[in-house]
């Protein structure tokens, strides 16, 4: 794995990642998002569904917590999750939790880490955790980490606590890779931890640079207890300590404003659970991320009066199911007879053939097709997000974006 | 294509083979959506929607025509908005054929509060509790907003289990309404309305049921009231009495047929049109048709098994994913039951195309026999009522 870094503008990277693994072709462009699946597999999509998506990630997340239960079958398979799950040429990054499931609190130990699947708790020493791996047989993978320290009092000496288990983890895992000659070519993540407590993320981030790393995850910025501010320190903090030449992935950052902020702090990395969550809720991505707007978008964008899409949303609505401005739910009666596509300027398979009305209908009456046509939509979007981001970045109109993202956020009455 | 100037009907059937043996034939029938070639399975597509499949998997796994329910689709979104968007077809974006149901079976079977008069079915909305009435010319009337290539007459449908004069008297109501439904029918130039013949599991009734409504001019004729739980051996000579007296030039269809082994025998008692809710049903609880019978995928047994559902299948789930990787799936991502909705409709659409072939080729009975064995090998012979169903075709099976 290769990362090179055409372009830094006010912290922020662009670049690439080369040689991303067992298929040499592939690119990486950064800042990117790889592509979230449920056990393997993208959300309610099959592989000419997904086909249809543009601009595809060249890199799959899977995770362990859907995963680890299928240990025996996979180690009997042999050839590794990537065949597996019917897409052999795909690049696998393989992380320790679901980001779209949060897990409980309190089942972590010195020697022990402990993921959640759809059978229950499974709980794994790094030998296990390490036995895992080589089934899955990854192009990159997370180390193993103690991550529970999101909740909003834990106190300092657990979180220093979490920081040295997730160390002597690393150590471990770096350990038994040697051994492995399934994970001969597999890249190890390191991952920082800390919580809130700056010291901790600085010690963290030091310390597992130091290790033999081939990339960094942070983590504990998913539940979203500490200020804006806050977060934004820590992780320039962090990012200071990081080498330059190796990827920074982030866990559980979604949504589009929110990557703004991780992207100028210096992150490479996003996880795309945000556009399933989206889904799952019944709505669709609606926010406009087009940095080149004609001068009267602008000026309606000034006003705050932003795109008919998600200026529509009245403040009352946005407050229900975390649903945020950048969406719009198509649940919603005044859709029922709304025969235009989800977005005007949208390409993807569903706006192309299909109008709000019928997506409206298919979630009224509990349709499996609603769930596959706004996970297309939302999946196309929210890579299309990305690409503008990194289009703002080499044409240095990133300010631009960011306004107009922020325009969009101001109708969100939970980011006010 | 032949030049059709004179039609009365939008509906053209040329019956391209028909097998020299038993009652089978293959046709090709044009309808204003494109040629759908017969014998056809019609996969159920209830509320506009084909089961998380979009249309153009649909259309790439050789469907010609599909199904839509009058009756949910007349509840949720309505016949005004679908007219609003340009019919089913406008509204789910289907470009080939549709067939829609007259609504009046749900009503019977889903709604415990119906009551069947001259006038129609009365029933009370389960959304919002008003009381409904549907009539022949209001079930038409949906339909024609509908736009469906094929519509169904409203029959008083009675359980095939029940016997006595109830069953005569929704056999007359049935031709009444017929009549009702024909008068009713606004686009008789772009929409087909077809017959359903009544008469429950008595031959008397049947045979009078045709009789009456042969003497109309429709242009397609449908079997109705079995396949409800009645025995099999009173379902297959219903079958067979009521192909014996259709006409040769129109197309029979049989309702709520599905399984393998009744589509291959009602095949060879004449039958050219079948749709079930059975294959795309089943496949979103976990099970896959194989030509030897099923797989429940979700079924330890198959946690290790790396192979395809079916190793002969050309399906798009067949080629890429194994039985292994559906069951890891299946809890956590609908994606699995896609895949098995998918392997599922080209099981049954290869199957009449298979059966289309040997009819063609003049082999079917033939095919039938090596179907047979195959499907029932090594599970203590064949059905006795498939057995006499295909010898009364001349259709032996050894």
């Amino acid at each position: 794995m290769k990362l090179d870094i055409s372009k830094v503008v006010n912290g922020c990277r662009l670049g690439s990642i080369r040689h991303l693994g067992k298929n040499a072709d592939q690119v990486l462009d950064v800042p990117g998002c790889i592509l979230y699946t449920r056990c393997g597999a993208a959300p309610h999509l099959t592989q000419e569904t997904l086909e249809t998506i543009e601009k595809m990630p060249a890199v799959t997340q899977v995770t362990l917590s859907t995963l680890a239960e299928h240990q025996e079958v996979l180690e009997d398979y042999k050839a590794g999750a990537a065949s597996f799950l019917g897409v052999p040429n795909s690049v696998l990054y393989c992380s320790l939790h679901d980001p779209a499931s949060p897990f409980p609190t309190g089942f972590m130990t010195n020697k022990t880490v402990s993921v959640w699947g759809s059978g229950g708790r499974i709980e794994m020493t790094p030998s296990k955790f390490m036995a895992l791996q080589a089934a899955v047989k990854p192009d990159w993978f997370q180390s193993m980490a103690d991550g529970d320290t999101s909740g909003q009092h834990t106190s300092w000496k657990r979180v220093r606590k979490s920081v040295d288990r997730t160390l002597v983890f690393l150590d471990e895992c770096l350990k038994l890779q040697k051994e492995s000659p399934n994970l001969k070519n597999s890249q190890v993540f390191g991952v920082v931890e800390g919580a809130d407590v700056l010291e901790e993320r600085v010690r963290s981030a030091q310390e597992t640079a130091k290790r033999p790393v081939a990339g960094f995850v942070l983590d504990g910025f998913q539940n979203h207890t500490m200020s804006k501010e806050l977060q934004s320190k820590l992780i320039s903090a962090i990012m200071a300590e990081l080498p330059d030449d190796k990827p920074r992935l982030i866990q559980g950052i979604g949504r589009p404003d929110d990557v703004l902020d991780c992207v100028e702090a210096g992150v490479d990395l996003f996880e795309s659970f945000f556009p399933y969550q989206v889904t799952e809720r019944g709505c669709a991505l609606s926010f406009n991320y087009s940095y080149q707007i004609d001068p009267e978008t602008e000026v309606l964008i000034k006003n705050n009066i932003v795109n008919d899409e998600v200026a529509g949303e009245s403040c009352t609505e946005v407050l229900e199911g975390q649903m945020t401005s950048f969406e719009m739910d198509l649940k919603d009666k005044r859709y029922c007879d709304d025969f235009s596509p989800l977005l005007h300027d949208c390409s993807c398979y569903c706006c192309r053939n299909h109008t709000r009305a019928y997506i409206h209908h298919l979630l009224i009456t509990n349709e499996l097709l609603s769930g596959v046509l706004l996970m297309i939509h939302n999946f196309h979007h929210y890579f299309g997000f990305f690409r503008s981001l990194r289009q703002a970045l080499q044409d240095g109109h990133l300010d631009k974006l960011k306004q107009h993202l922020v325009g969009q956020r101001c109708l969100d009455p939970q980011k006010t | 294509m032949g030049s059709h100037t004179e039609r009365t009907s939008a509906l053209v059937l040329r019956v391209v083979a028909e097998c020299p043996v038993s009652k089978a034939r293959a046709c090709e029938l044009s309808l204003p959506h494109g040629p759908v070639h017969t014998p056809v399975f019609m996969p159920v597509g209830t509320q506009g929607t084909l089961k998380g499949i979009t249309v153009d998997q649909l259309e790439a796994l050789g469907c010609e025509i599909c199904l839509g329910n009058t009756y949910h689709l007349g509840m949720r979104p309505g016949p005004e908005l679908i007219k609003k968007a340009n019919g089913l077809h406008g509204f789910m974006n289907w470009k080939r054929n549709l067939l829609t149901d007259s609504g009046g079976f749900q009503m019977v079977s889903l709604i415990e509060l119906s009551e069947v008069t001259e006038e129609g079915v009365k029933f009370r909305s389960p959304y919002d509790g008003k009381e409904i009435l549907l009539t022949p010319e209001e079930s038409i009337n949906i339909q024609n907003a509908l736009g469906s290539d094929i519509m169904m007459q409203l029959d008083d449908v009675v359980s095939s289990t029940i016997s006595g004069p109830r069953v005569e008297e929704a056999m007359h109501r049935s031709i009444r309404w017929l009549d009702r439904c024909i008068k009713a029918n606004k686009n008789p130039e772009r929409q087909n309305l077809f017959a359903i013949i009544q008469g429950g599991l008595n031959p008397e009734l049947r045979k009078k049921c045709l009789e009456e409504m042969t003497k109309r001019d429709v242009p397609g004729f449908a079997i109705g009231g079995l396949s409800g739980g009645e025995e099999k051996d009173h379902f297959w000579k219903m079958v067979t009495l009521s192909t014996d007296d259709l006409p040769r030039d129109k197309p029979r269809y049989l309702m709520g047929v599905g399984y393998a082994t009744d589509l291959v025998v009602c095949v060879a008692l004449g039958c050219d049109m079948f749709d079930c809710v059975f294959p795309t049903r089943t496949a979103r609880f976990g099970t896959a048709l194989v030509p030897w019978g099923s797989l429940q995928l979700r079924h330890k047994q198959f946690a290790k098994d790396f192979q395809p559902i079916d190793p002969n299948c050309e399906c798009a789930t067949c080629k890429r994913y194994s039985r292994a990787f559906i069951h890891a799936i299946f809890k956590t991502n609908t994606a699995a039951m896609h895949h098995i909705t998918i392997h599922n409709i080209a099981y049954q659409l290869t199957l009449m195309r298979l059966v289309r072939q040997s009819i063609v080729e003049k082999r079917f009975p033939d095919f039938v026999r090596s179907f047979m064995s195959r499907m029932y090998s090594g599970k203590g012979g064949y059905p006795e009522w498939a057995v006499e169903a295909l010898a009364s075709v001349n259709i032996a099976l050894e």
